[in-house]
């Protein structure tokens, strides 16, 4: 945003929660491969000591302060949690921006229950495809076209949209595991290709110049920044360009604790932030783009009185309604005789079937909506963390270890990562009674599975399954997500909702440019505007509306400032 | 606005650079009006990379006061604003040439040569006067440099006297009418304004350049300026003129990164030059015979190769890739380098120790840089990869040795305060 905007001639100014990271000093290649500091020790990620959130399934419950990182990790310091990605980069299914009119239309009214809160997209796939096309450029993209303007490509997802070209850049070097996968898969009768990765397959300067090397499959992308310069991340790919240009600010060690209005409420007059020495400040400003990570954004709205709060029991409000996540589920295939070498990875090194995505099979009497994709994807089996172990092997002691030592080598786990709904009962407000450093409250998160999540992973497990089992292991082990959501094991980092974008106030935050229903001088970007999430990784459908909002900004909002859509 | 006016500028002062060329007559001097005298000057200080030595610590333009390690203590730099008290706004421009052209200061004290005016008296006295005028017209600054730290008897100037007749001869250059015009500009810009022997010469006992070894390499700073001469593995035979300009230009091109001061005289001064001036530059150089090739040495310890190679898979190889051959214009091969096959190894030695932050420019803006492996790789293992990178895929250098690497490592402890 800030590079369209600075760009385009204006004077921005960026203030950053963290401190300033680069890659030479924050993450060189002599001590960025630290799985201990990184990962376990949280070195990049939200200190929760500092400000956290509080959790609940229901709102029969109380919730609680969440005092450990679990189920997803957040990032501080410039460049926010785009330092610690995979770099898997997918755009939604054309479908996914109609969930509510398109499965009405296929599947009957019985198809979407009367909680669950879906929604269309106020923008369609075809609108943004510019957009995602300009980010995958910006990163480097490695991967394999599936549909060049309508013509399906051999070796790419038959499923996906269309696309304007090819990637910038060829597929990674497949390895071992995800290569079973793939050839168990297409016998099975899908459509196997390789991942979208941020990962670069080659060297690569960008459309701004900056320059990008070749991943050497560390397996440290996951929670760590990447010292090889090969994973786009905004050091990367924006940053070299940005810090040069002169009208372009960045604050540091700053977090904003409130957007300011006018005595109207209509208007953002700047924000106040405390600074580095704690000493509380105010920025003026003639627009105030929110680009916090999802949940920051939603409580920044809820903390300076930006529209009005969601009410579950009600079904009324906006900001915090339609908060959504991802369900994840495994398999795992143990072999005897085959060494995969699980430590060799990049974050997006895998190859994946999209047979079970958005609506792309019949969901005709499976009782559910939506769907994931199914792949085997190697970022790197870092020993801590991965400690494959098959049924009937105790969780700790010698057998435990002594399995581990035989396995590690030899297992595939195939992964799926599906869609959730949003659902009338999930949702993101202020707690009540617990509150942060600086004396605002936490934000409350109420959110649970419902009956459609379970059922959905379930089915994609045994299609997983199914496929485990042609890839000729020892033994197959799935791994359903069964029960309540936990915030505690980490799942994924995909976070949704909260301040969604539609096509009217009533029942929207921001409309179709991310533009605020109530501030037009606001404008609120990332998943938080997600209606609901789909299977895919969000981090390129949320940089398309980026682009798509910043487009709309420079080549509209800035030639006649106001409200961009009337309802 | 601001952008748009100063890229107008910078075209205005291209256009006025073609005027510089030595070949001027007086008479087309005398047509040009002061403001384009000085606008003629600023580019020549750019050519002689003036800002590096005169930049005040504190960022003050030409307000001087930068210790220079002249080989037997610092030597600070002049302010050459246009202060009268602490700077040169008494000198006339007679003066101010005489400095130039014979080292000598306004009340006719000798200048330490750390001020290259062996160099600086190849430059025309039209040029002087440029760079004079260009100078009247910068802010003069109040800053008096620290004196300098000479030991004595160096400490008295008047023996400069002994040093100038033994080492310097004045003269403004004359153009070789056998060679190209494009070569005799190159000549010009490489002897005069441009001083490139200053580092890239070797030095006597009395730190005066070698004539008979211009060019080829010279240690410096706990660094080793290249060998520029067409020597085969450690000079610039294996570079195109097209290399050299980009390099010069850029900070990097296909086969190297600049490291150590080079960055700074690309980014205050050929970075900026006109490209035809680059282009002179890289004609000149690519003409230089090749300098006395290194002796031949002996091959290298099976063992510290084999420990060489198993560090270089651990901790370069990322970068650097398999068999060496880098990532070009990001991470520079090592397979046929230039500067990883200098005689002398303080280069190659420094950036594994200390690592290296490549020069960020508007074209190439990315940071890159390699870390510092001083804190992990003990001086064995240092000497053992660098041997292997000079002895691999083709290379051929002498090999290193631990004490090699204590030396330095000890040199830019001390160099850091530490």
């Amino acid at each position: 945003m800030a590079e369209r905007l600075t760009a385009a001639g204006l004077n921005v100014l960026a203030i950053e929660r963290g401190g300033w990271r680069d890659t030479p000093n924050t993450f060189a290649t002599t001590f960025d491969q630290d799985e201990l500091r990184y990962m376990w020790r949280h070195h990049q990620f939200e200190n929760v000591a500092h400000d956290t959130l509080t959790f609940r399934n229901n709102i029969g419950q109380v919730a609680l302060p969440m005092r450990r990182l679990g189920s997803f990790l957040p990032g501080t310091g410039v460049g926010g949690a785009g330092v610690h990605w995979n770099g898997q980069v997918w755009r939604f299914l054309p479908k996914d921006f109609a969930v509510r009119s398109h499965n009405l239309a296929r599947y009957g009214k019985s198809a979407i229950a009367e909680d669950m809160t879906v929604e269309d997209f106020p923008v369609s796939y075809d609108e943004l495809e510019p957009h995602y096309d300009t980010f995958e450029y910006l990163c480097g993209i490695s991967g394999k076209a599936g549909n060049l303007n309508g013509t399906i490509q051999p070796g790419g997802n038959p499923f996906e949209g269309w696309r304007s070209r090819e990637y910038p850049n060829p597929p990674l070097d497949m390895t071992y595991g995800p290569t079973l996968f793939a050839k168990a898969a297409a016998e099975a009768g899908y459509h196997p290709f390789v991942h979208p990765a941020a990962n670069m397959s080659r060297a690569y300067t960008n459309p701004l110049g900056a320059q990008l090397g070749e991943c050497t499959y560390c397996g440290f992308c996951e929670k760590f920044g990447c010292g090889n310069y090969s994973k786009a991340s905004p050091q990367t790919t924006i940053l070299p360009i940005l810090m040069r240009r002169p009208n372009f600010t960045l604050l540091t060690n700053c977090e904003v604790t409130k957007i300011e209005l006018d005595s109207g409420r209509t208007r953002a007059t700047g924000v106040t932030y405390v600074d580095e020495k704690g000493q509380t400040q105010f920025q003026g400003a003639e627009t105030v783009m929110l680009t916090a990570y999802i949940l920051h954004n939603v409580r920044l709205l809820l903390t300076s009185g930006i529209g009005k709060p969601y009410d579950p029991r009600t079904g009324t409000g906006v900001i915090g309604k339609n908060y959504a996540y991802q369900i994840t589920s495994s398999v795992n295939v143990f072999y005897d005789d085959k060494i995969v070498n699980p430590f060799i990875g990049a974050g997006a090194l895998g190859m994946i079937i999209d047979d079970f995505n958005g609506d792309n099979f019949d969901h005709s009497g499976l009782g559910f909506i939506g769907g994931g994709y199914i792949g085997v994807v190697n970022t790197g089996a870092r020993p801590i963390e991965t400690h494959p172990t098959p049924d009937g092997i105790p969780n700790w002691g010698s057998a435990w270890k002594k399995s581990i030592a035989a396995n590690y080598l030899k297992t595939v786990s195939i992964a799926t990562h599906g869609a959730v709904m949003s659902h009338r009962g999930n949702y993101l407000d202020l707690d009540p009674t617990y509150t942060d450093a600086y004396g605002r409250p936490l934000l409350r998160m109420t959110f649970d599975f419902t009956d459609n999540e379970h059922r959905m992973s379930d089915y994609l497990t045994d299609r997983a399954t199914d496929v485990a089992r042609r890839m000729g292991g020892r033994e197959v082990q799935a791994k359903k997500r069964a029960g309540s959501y936990s915030i505690v094991p980490y799942q994924t980092t995909h976070n949704t909702g909260g301040a969604i974008m539609g096509d009217n106030p009533r029942t929207s935050a921001v409309n179709r440019y991310l533009q605020s229903w109530d501030v037009s001088n606001l404008f609120v970007q990332g998943a938080s505007a997600y209606p609901q999430n789909a299977g895919y990784n969000p981090t390129g459908t949320l940089a398309a509306l980026a682009y798509w909002s910043a487009d709309a900004f420079l080549n509209r909002y800035q030639k006649s400032p106001g409200p961009l859509v009337h309802a | 606005m601001k952008r748009a006016t100063a890229i107008a500028g910078l075209l205005c002062v291209a256009a006025l650079a073609t005027l510089v060329a030595p070949a001027l007559t007086q008479a087309q001097q005398g047509a040009s009006s002061s403001g384009e005298l000085a606008v003629r000057g600023k580019y020549l200080a750019i050519l002689g990379d003036c800002a590096s030595c005169h930049t005040s610590k504190d960022g003050a333009a030409y307000a001087g006061g930068r210790g220079l390690n002249s080989g037997f203590g610092i030597i600070y730099s002049a302010n050459i604003t246009p202060d009268r008290e602490t700077g040169i706004g008494n000198w006339s421009a007679d003066q101010f040439y005489r400095a130039m052209h014979k080292g000598l200061a306004a009340d006719d004290s000798h200048l330490y040569p750390a001020f290259p005016y062996p160099y600086f008296t190849h430059m025309t006295r039209a040029d002087d006067d440029a760079l004079y005028a260009y100078l009247r017209t910068v802010p003069a600054v109040h800053a008096q440099p620290p004196p300098n730290k000479l030991p004595f008897p160096l400490s008295i100037r008047g023996l400069m006297a002994i040093w100038n007749a033994l080492y310097f001869s004045e003269g403004a250059y004359k153009p070789d009418p056998a060679q190209s015009a494009e070569w005799n500009r190159g000549a010009y810009i490489v002897t005069g304004p441009g001083h490139c022997g200053g580092c890239h010469t070797p030095k006597n006992f009395l730190m005066a350049d070698e004539n008979d070894r211009t060019l080829s390499g010279s240690p410096i700073d706990n660094w080793f300026a290249a060998d520029l001469s067409g020597e085969s593995r450690a000079g610039l035979a294996s570079w195109t003129a097209a290399d050299i300009e980009e390099y010069l230009k850029n900070g990097r091109n296909a086969r190297a990164t600049a490291s150590g001061s080079m960055q700074e005289v690309i980014g205050l001064s050929t970075g900026r030059m006109e490209d035809g001036n680059r282009a002179a530059i890289a004609a000149y150089l690519k003409a230089l015979p090749p300098s006395a090739p290194a002796k031949q040495s002996s091959a290298p310890d099976p063992a510290a190769m084999r420990a060489g190679e198993a560090i270089f898979a651990d901790a370069c190889s990322s970068c650097h890739l398999s068999q060496g051959r880098g990532q070009p214009r990001l991470f520079p091969p090592l397979a046929g380098s230039a500067p990883v096959q200098s005689h002398d190894a303080t280069t190659v030695l420094h950036i594994i120790l200390q690592g290296s932050h490549s020069l960020a420019t508007d074209d190439k803006p990315t940071p890159l840089a390699m870390p510092a492996f001083a804190w992990k790789l003990n001086d064995r293992q240092i000497a053992d990869v660098a041997t292997y990178i000079r002895n691999s895929w083709g290379n051929q250098a002498s090999s290193v040795d631990a004490a090699d690497v204590r030396e330095l490592r000890n040199d830019l402890a001390k160099a850091s305060g530490n």
